[in-house]
């Protein structure tokens, strides 16, 4: 994938800027239809949600108090694994959206909502909601383009490093909480900084993480496990907690990589972006931006709506409920303004996002132009780019490059 | 010496254990709290996170506009005063609106309390109450408060008026029940009350068969007027109709017009008068722009614009705000705002704090796409 304006074929140069206006009214039309009908219905569906969740964790840890019974074990871990995707997906993360503000909730509101997980909602409103939603797929704004760890786009300069990035990202999926909790530290960053030189704000917010994560890990790793121990399921109870995590990072994960990650999702240059991007200009980066999974009712709920990625973007602070019913009218607008409405099922998308995490830790063109044949010599060529000066590297990759539009030109 | 020791110490002893339990449980599900996860089971026990609460136990018609709503308090309810006023918080339309009412009964031997409720047109809380409220719903409750109350029997007769007009008939009800449901001859010996209660017909008036009940037992004279046919009360009407005027104390109740006739006709012959208000001066809502004054530790005042989100005048003022994505969607420049109005620049929807009917901790409002719209108070 190559930023929008660095592309041959352009997909918004039949656009006018009158036209990318009139894309933003109407999508102000669709938000302000959901603001004029939002009401008790919604209200009821949130705190069902949470009313649901709750017993659910309660009902699971209760039940892997006797996990070292098999049955229990996987009943109680099953049951805490959903519990867990539900209070991050479909609640934490959306109420944290303030996606429920209106209601004037004191409980159940983004300024006191504290969610299941290692980082902070401090952190994460921070770097998700400010940094994410307004600078979405921006390269080298939106540092969720790679998590600042891997290399998403052509236009990033390949290094050999990357050829361990389908590894990493399989790490960070395993450990995706910590991986979110140093991300909204932008712990990389800041570690490399000579101590004296961090900001009182990074030593705060470290502080306010470790305190997070080790509270975490106590309720899960400790005291869930010690109130098991009476049934001999100590161990039982905190291989389940443990578990319950992985299973909660392996799925939030994966959806989170069907957002933005999939062929065919758009970036954008910094440089492209106007001082003043208007509300039009803003929508139409989200709406290329994104991409969507389709499937049935449960799996919208259990990715928190997030299948919905385009109607999320498009409208972060709308009910997460509502995006199903505003979504044939975003698409109409896609195709009336004849653009890509990025859907596919789950697991084309995951495989879409990893192919892109696989084939962008090759230098460019090399997955392209090479087949089960030549592959001894494709590996000759990578060992020699890997060990290549800068130079050398620079020759090679442009006679890469050559072969595989060649190819692309001949099929 | 030993004893009076021993007990706060057994106490804390006692207390020990729990709160140790308490901690381990909060431990274990922590980032919520034991309390957090009690409320979906026990949402009127006592130290219920979400705070007191009380449930709908009957909704009972005054007149065709006007319904009492018996309410269980939770636990930590601590009681009232007859004539006191609780706020009540209630989800109208998914959307938390706190209101103030009277409390219409004296302290019952069920726990009980109620509100009486007059639904006024164009009211979103009055209007729920009265017409959708239903028994079993649970609505949020503060601790009873004002001091629009009786003082208590003494030695000699007191002698008492009350003047009260349409629902500023609440607190009083409360107080009459209380008394005469007791000990009725202790009251009678208390107290000498005359009540004069204008409402604008006589099927219209709240608690009319109750209070004529009363004057028919010769509890208390009832001056009952009815402005479709004697017009508006006026002093003059009251001199005419209390000769005593003068040696009785004052308990008014009603409307703002009649409230501020009565405190300049007391106020001019240095008589005492109790008053009770529910409708603190309205926000002028059509004010273009406004003082935005920032409460707390900023301790500033911004004049802003209407057309400028509050955000960027703060911050052009030099005030240190909390700001994140500057349009709308991030939450991180959200701030409580406990009074005044402000307009949402994306679609003109007002939001408004009045002090005593929202949340007492303000209403928040993203300041980065809000302009005041009239004067406001911002805590920050």
């Amino acid at each position: 994938m190559t930023t929008v304006t660095n592309k041959v074929d352009n997909p918004i140069a039949h656009l006018t800027p009158e036209d990318i206006e009139a894309i933003g009214a109407e999508l102000d039309a669709i938000r302000q239809e959901v603001l004029d009908a939002r009401g008790e219905k919604d209200a009821a569906y949130i705190r069902k949600m949470v009313d649901v969740q709750r017993k659910l964790e309660l009902g699971s840890r209760a039940v892997l108090l006797a996990s070292v019974f098999p049955p229990a074990w996987v009943l109680g871990t099953a049951g805490l694994a959903v519990a867990k995707i539900l209070e991050n997906m479909e609640i934490g993360h959306n109420v944290m959206h303030g996606q429920w503000d209106w209601m004037r909730d004191p409980k159940i509101h983004s300024t006191t909502w504290e969610w299941d997980n290692a980082s902070t909602a401090d952190g994460w409103k921070h770097s998700h909601n400010e940094v994410h939603h307004t600078y979405t797929n921006i390269v080298g704004k939106d540092n969720d383009l790679g998590y600042g760890i891997m290399r998403v786009d052509e236009e990033q300069r390949w290094y050999p490093a990357y050829l361990a990035q389908p590894l990493w990202n399989f790490i960070n999926a395993c450990f995706f909480e910590y991986g979110i909790a140093a991300y909204d530290l932008e712990l990389g960053r800041n570690l490399r900084l000579p101590k004296e030189k961090r900001s009182e704000e990074f030593k705060r917010n470290l502080k306010a993480t470790l305190k997070k994560v080790r509270k975490q890990a106590t309720k899960d790793y400790v005291v869930n496990p010690v109130l098991a121990a009476p049934t001999g399921s100590f161990l039982p109870a905190l291989a389940a907690n443990f578990t319950a995590n992985l299973i909660r990072n392996l799925w939030s994960h994966s959806v989170i990589m069907c957002g933005h990650f999939p062929e065919g999702v758009e970036t954008f240059e910094l440089k492209s972006i106007p001082e003043k991007e208007t509300r039009g200009e803003w929508y139409l980066r989200q709406m290329l931006g994104s991409a969507n999974i389709s499937g049935s009712k449960l799996m919208h709920i259990m990715t928190g709506n997030l299948s919905h990625q385009i109607e999320h973007h498009l409208f972060p602070d709308l009910p997460s409920s509502r995006y199903a019913e505003v979504a044939p009218k975003v698409k109409a607008l896609f195709e009336k303004y004849d653009l890509n409405y990025h859907e596919a099922p789950l697991p084309q998308q995951v495989y879409s996002a990893w192919h892109r995490v696989v084939r962008l830790s090759f230098p460019n063109g090399w997955l392209a132009t090479t087949n089960a044949k030549n592959l001894p010599s494709q590996l000759k060529l990578l060992f020699a780019m890997a060990t290549a000066d800068k130079r050398k590297r620079r020759v090679m990759q442009r006679l890469l490059e050559g072969e595989a539009r060649k190819l692309a030109q001949a099929a | 010496m030993s004893s009076t020791t021993a007990g706060p110490r057994s106490a804390a002893r006692t207390g020990r254990l729990p709160n140790r339990l308490r901690s381990l449980l909060d431990a274990a599900v922590t980032p919520l709290t034991v309390d957090d996860l009690l409320d979906h089971f026990a949402p009127l026990r006592p130290g219920a996170a979400s705070g007191l609460k009380g449930r709908i136990e009957a909704v009972e018609a005054e007149t065709a506009d006007a319904a009492t709503i018996v309410i269980k308090p939770g636990r930590d309810w601590a009681g009232h005063i007859p004539g006191q006023y609780v706020r009540v918080g209630i989800d109208v339309d998914g959307v938390r609106l706190w209101r103030t009412y009277s409390l219409t009964h004296g302290p019952r031997p069920d726990g009980r309390i109620s509100i009486t409720v007059k639904a006024i047109p164009g009211g979103a809380v009055s209007q729920y109450l009265v017409h959708q409220a239903r028994v079993g719903q649970m609505l949020h409750l503060a601790q009873a408060e004002g001091d629009f109350v009786l003082a208590p029997p003494r030695a000699e007769k007191q002698k008492l008026l009350m003047v009260t007009a349409g629902s500023g008939i609440t607190p009083v009800i409360g107080m009459l029940r209380n008394l005469y449901s007791r000990n009725e001859s202790v009251a009678r010996a208390a107290y000498d009350i005359v009540l004069v209660h204008s409402a604008m017909k006589r099927d219209e008036v709240i608690f009319g068969a109750e209070l004529r009940a009363h004057a028919e037992a010769g509890r208390l004279r009832l001056v009952e007027r009815h402005t479709d046919t004697d017009g508006l009360l006026t002093t003059d009407d009251l001199e005419a109709e209390v000769p005593d005027l003068a040696e009785r104390t004052a308990y008014a109740c009603g409307p703002a017009g009649l409230l501020d006739t009565l405190e300049a006709f007391y106020d001019e012959r240095r008589l005492t008068l109790h008053t009770e208000r529910f409708r603190p001066t309205v926000v002028d809502v059509d004010a273009e722009g406004g003082t935005v004054t920032f409460t707390g530790p900023s301790g500033a005042t911004v004049e802003a614009d209407g057309s400028v989100p509050i955000l960027d005048a703060a911050e052009s003022s030099g005030v240190l705000m909390p700001s994140g994505c500057r349009m709308g969607i991030c939450m991180g420049c959200v701030l409580p705002m406990t009074s005044g109005a402000v307009r949402d620049l994306r679609n003109g929807e007002l939001t408004v704090a009045v002090p005593g009917e929202t949340d007492p901790g303000g209403v928040k409002i993203q300041t980065c796409i809000s302009a005041a719209a009239g004067d406001c108070q911002i805590d920050h």
